[in-house]
């Protein structure tokens, strides 16, 4: 049984591990490719002394190879260097914005379920109804309008126009509608899709025809039986939505004003601040990473012939 | 051939919005062709006695059609020039996206072994990351130029077709032609080149108009962000950066080349889903 | 003269793959020994998974051997994928049964005959396109055919394309892998009557493989019976037919309906032949054959001349 436990679990967390290892090596590679680290990361204004003390910090004067053994420890270390601006630690500016991004993203996601989900039960329960029509053209806008776009349009109508909810502020509760609306929606319209098509194909399978030719009500039969099926296969897509959110995120917390990880990436681009830039991806990556491979898990759990058939004749 | 007919009615005839969005398409990209023909103004040309002045049909005059922007220069005019930089950037970029990855799936599929596993460890390192966030990062790393933006542009969806190519090239070998044509002595750079690669083009160009549309938001959303086409020139996404400024004063601005963005999203997607029914080999 | 010359080779596949632990093996082709003489032809019959394929496969070069070895014209075939190896497909060809995969179906008849011609650089432009107008005439495809793409085509056609594509390069040898299985049976003789008339003025040496013993023996001077991965019966094809030695040739033979030189005691052959995986011990017919005995499921029989023209592989052979 623990060996079973290894043999699906072991490769898909060497898996992961590579990945993360793949995005480190290509950021040295491209790093080291586009100048002299020292000048890049400390900036042309820095002084003759501080790019030599840097130089010799990071062993820049030695081999490639050693170089770049170096440099992965250090990414172990969570050591990546000074921010340019402040010169603080690049990791913990970057610490310090996690929470107000998150507080954006976690309640979005929650709404992503929350319309996503009955939306495409009802579209489904009530197949080529016009109700279904509209809903399946609504959705095609939802996740083919721009999040920026989108962000702007609900400040024109509910601020500008109507004065309903302020235009961002992260300072107060009604300051949270718009961008969390806005990160929502596009999401909510892929969930609202594919938990369609789900129930669709629930709905026509035999034992649910089964069980509503036992005497059961329509609503039972939905509620019991249909919905908690066609929910697993829904939730294996929150590593996609994950990533959509994090890109969204990026352009949201710009339209709004919101100070979180997204502002502070594309401020440090615009700087070409590589220390905080690089932290930045990082914590994407990892995040990705670890999403996917508890996506894979949760797979294996919820379909044990998937767990059967990968760990094969071990 | 009577039992072929109702099928092939069925198939080539365009429905509505499929119609609708053809011809939306067709007018973005006669527009980018012609742009300095119909284009009333330069798009530099400033008219500070008309600042801000709104559309026809909301108080504004037919001197300005779509209204003026900040400084005065005309809206349209700057619409018509995005439309053709953003339609530029995204065709270069799709072209890009498309030759790499069926590049990466060929020989991921030619050399198989450690090669291969390569590969799929880069896609899939490629899939599981946000490309905005990737792009950002490259542009942090490496600055940017135009020549440049439009390469990083390029490797958006680089995986996806990478992963279908190499589907395709194995399809082909297991089809028999492939290696019928080894067989009779051929170079295997032939075998590609002159026959899985042909025998994938209507595939691969499919994948391409799903590639389309999502770089055309991407770019705008870099643009928008500031990091994408650079002033003087205009893209739709710098034209909605610009507009936010004056969201209350004048939102024509932020709405024509909103508008454009969304119109063109929602019909490529639409002739791409039609262009795909015609395309899949199962329909035939 | 000898061209073609295969001596005892084995080929074996790995079944089900497992990183750890031991493989387990299928002996597709094991010690398979055959000539092909120039401007004549060697058949090979057997079910389907007897290893004819395979045996068709490495005659070509297109697979290897585990061991034996396999000479063309006296030397070593070069290694798969080389430029030699390229260069050498010039001289053996292959014509097989899957005609509508095996021809891009972009490309129209002339194009696809004109491809051999081109890989080998032979001629100019001018010189191919008259080669392909004889290759056209010669396999019996007509005007207004050689515009046309292979869905446009009956089987029997692509047939002929694939003969015309495989003749073009001018090869000595042929390998035919059941040419003409999918074919109509009226369909099947005009394309093997076509194969003998084009042998006789090539001076072409074929390996012919079918399961059909009727088509094989029509066309081979020489049949080589096999099965389960071994030869048991070979020699000139008359004496095999006129007088099957194996128990196998034996039930093989008498399938065959009217037979001229007649044999008519039919042997029915009891069920399918085991899997290649779990071979019998000892003669691989033993659990089918009618003349079986304790030694046919002790040790497995050699391949031994039984007179002067043909060879057997049988325990049981001398003692009727």
């Amino acid at each position: 049984m623990t060996a079973t436990i290894i043999g699906f679990v072991g490769p898909k967390v060497l898996r992961a591990a590579l990945s993360i290892l793949v995005v480190v090596t290509l950021t040295f590679v491209v790093l080291r490719a586009s100048g002299d680290p020292a000048l890049q990361i400390l900036g042309p204004s820095a002084r003759a002394a501080d790019l030599e003390a840097f130089r010799r910090h990071w062993g820049l004067d030695q081999p490639l190879s050693l170089q770049y053994l170096r440099y992965i420890q250090a990414a172990f270390h969570g050591d990546f260097g000074n921010s340019m601006l402040g010169g603080k630690p690049a990791l913990d500016i970057v610490l310090e914005r996690v929470p107000l991004t998150l507080a954006l993203m976690i309640p979005s996601l929650i709404l992503t379920m929350l319309i996503g989900i009955p939306v495409g039960a009802y579209a489904a329960m009530h197949r080529d109804s016009w109700v279904d029509r509209s809903v399946m053209m609504l959705t095609v806008l939802g996740f083919t309008v721009p999040s920026f776009v989108l962000g702007l349009l609900l400040i024109l109508i509910f601020s500008v126009t109507l004065g309903l909810f302020p235009s961002g502020g992260a300072d107060r509760a009604a300051g949270f509608v718009l961008p969390v609306l806005t990160l929502g929606i596009g999401g909510a319209a892929i969930i609202a899709r594919f938990t369609r098509s789900a129930m669709i194909e629930v709905l026509s399978q035999l034992y649910v025809v089964a069980a509503s030719a036992k005497g059961v009500t329509w609503r039972q039969v939905v509620r019991q039986h249909a919905l908690p099926n066609a929910i697993i296969p829904v939730l294996t897509l929150f590593g996609l939505m994950l990533g959509g959110q994090v890109a969204g995120a990026v352009l949201v917390e710009n339209v709004f004003g919101w100070p979180g990880i997204g502002q502070l990436l594309v401020v440090s681009v615009a700087n070409r601040d590589h220390a905080v830039v690089q932290v930045i991806l990082l914590l994407v990556t990892l995040t990705m990473t670890s999403a996917n491979l508890l996506m894979d898990l949760l797979y294996g759990v919820f379909d044990p012939r998937l767990r059967a058939s990968s760990a094969g004749s071990h | 051939m009577p039992v072929m007919m109702p099928r092939l009615k069925t198939t080539s005839w365009m429905d509505l919005p499929t119609r609708a969005a053809a011809g939306w398409v067709l007018l973005m990209v006669v527009a980018a062709l012609v742009a300095a023909h119909i284009a009333p103004y330069d798009i530099t040309a400033i008219d500070l006695r008309h600042r801000l002045a709104p559309p026809v049909g909301f108080g504004g005059t037919m001197l300005h059609i779509l209204g003026t922007d900040d400084l005065g220069r005309d809206v349209a005019s700057r619409l018509i020039y995005s439309i053709r930089t953003s339609l530029l950037v995204a065709f270069g970029a799709t072209a890009i996206s498309v030759f790499v990855g069926t590049a990466i799936g060929f020989t991921a599929a030619y050399f198989g072994r450690l090669v291969e596993h390569v590969l799929l460890l880069m896609i899939d390192v490629q899939a599981s990351l946000p490309f905005l966030i990737v792009a950002l990062a490259m542009l942090a790393f490496l600055g940017n130029s135009l020549p440049l933006f439009v390469t990083l542009m390029g490797l958006y969806g680089w995986e996806r077709n990478a992963r279908l190519a190499r589907g395709l090239a194995i399809a082909a070998g297991a089809q028999g032609y492939a290696s019928a044509t080894r067989q009779l002595g051929a170079h295997p750079l032939r075998v590609y080149v002159r026959h899985i690669l042909p025998n994938s083009v209507a595939t691969l160009l499919v994948a391409a108009t799903v590639t389309f549309p999502e770089i055309v938001l991407v770019e705008s959303g870099l643009s928008f962000l500031g990091l994408g086409v650079q002033p003087p020139m205009s893209s739709l996404g710098v034209m909605v950066a610009a507009g936010r400024e004056y969201i209350t004063r004048a939102p024509w601005m932020l709405l024509a080349p909103s508008l454009v963005i969304v119109l063109t999203a929602v019909a490529v997607s639409v002739l791409g889903d039609w262009l795909r029914d015609q395309l899949d080999p199962t329909l035939k | 003269m000898t061209l073609l010359r295969l001596e005892s080779v084995s080929r074996r596949f790995p079944v089900g793959s497992s990183i750890l632990g031991s493989r387990k093996y299928l002996a597709a082709v094991d010690g398979v020994s055959l000539n092909v003489e120039a401007g004549q032809t060697t058949g090979i019959v057997g079910e389907s998974g007897c290893g004819k394929s395979t045996t068709g496969r490495i005659a070509l070069g297109l697979d290897s051997p585990d061991s034996g070895r396999v000479l063309f014209q006296g030397s070593l075939l070069p290694r798969i994928g080389s430029k030699e190896w390229r260069s050498q497909r010039r001289q053996m060809q292959l014509v097989f049964q899957d005609t509508l995969g095996a021809l891009d179906r972009r490309m129209t008849v002339d194009a696809l005959i004109a491809e051999p011609l081109e890989i080998h650089a032979v001629g100019d432009a001018a010189s191919r396109r008259q080669r392909v107008w004889e290759l056209l005439q010669a396999v019996g495809l007509g005007d207004d055919q050689h515009m046309l793409y292979p869905h446009q085509l009956s089987g029997g056609q692509r047939q002929r394309v694939v003969l015309a594509r495989a003749l073009a390069p001018k090869p000595s040898l042929l390998v035919c892998d059941e040419p003409v299985s999918a074919l109509d049976v009226s369909v099947q003789a005009q394309i093997i009557n076509l194969l003998v008339d084009l042998q006789r003025e090539l001076g072409l040496g074929i390996l012919f493989i079918s399961h059909d013993l009727r088509i094989v023996r029509h066309v081979s001077d020489r049949i080589v019976v096999m099965y389960l991965g071994r030869v048991v019966e070979q020699g000139r094809a008359d004496v095999i037919i006129d007088h099957p030695a194996h128990p196998y040739t034996q039930a093989l033979v008498s399938a065959m309906p009217r037979l001229p030189g007649g044999f008519d005691q039919y042997v029915p052959l009891s069920g399918e032949p085991p899997s290649a995986t779990d071979r019998p011990s000892g003669c691989p017919f033993n659990s089918r054959c009618p003349v079986a005995q304790d030694i046919c499921r002790q040790s497995l029989p050699e391949l031994l001349p039984l007179d002067s023209k043909r060879e057997v592989a049988c325990h049981r052979v001398r003692d009727r």
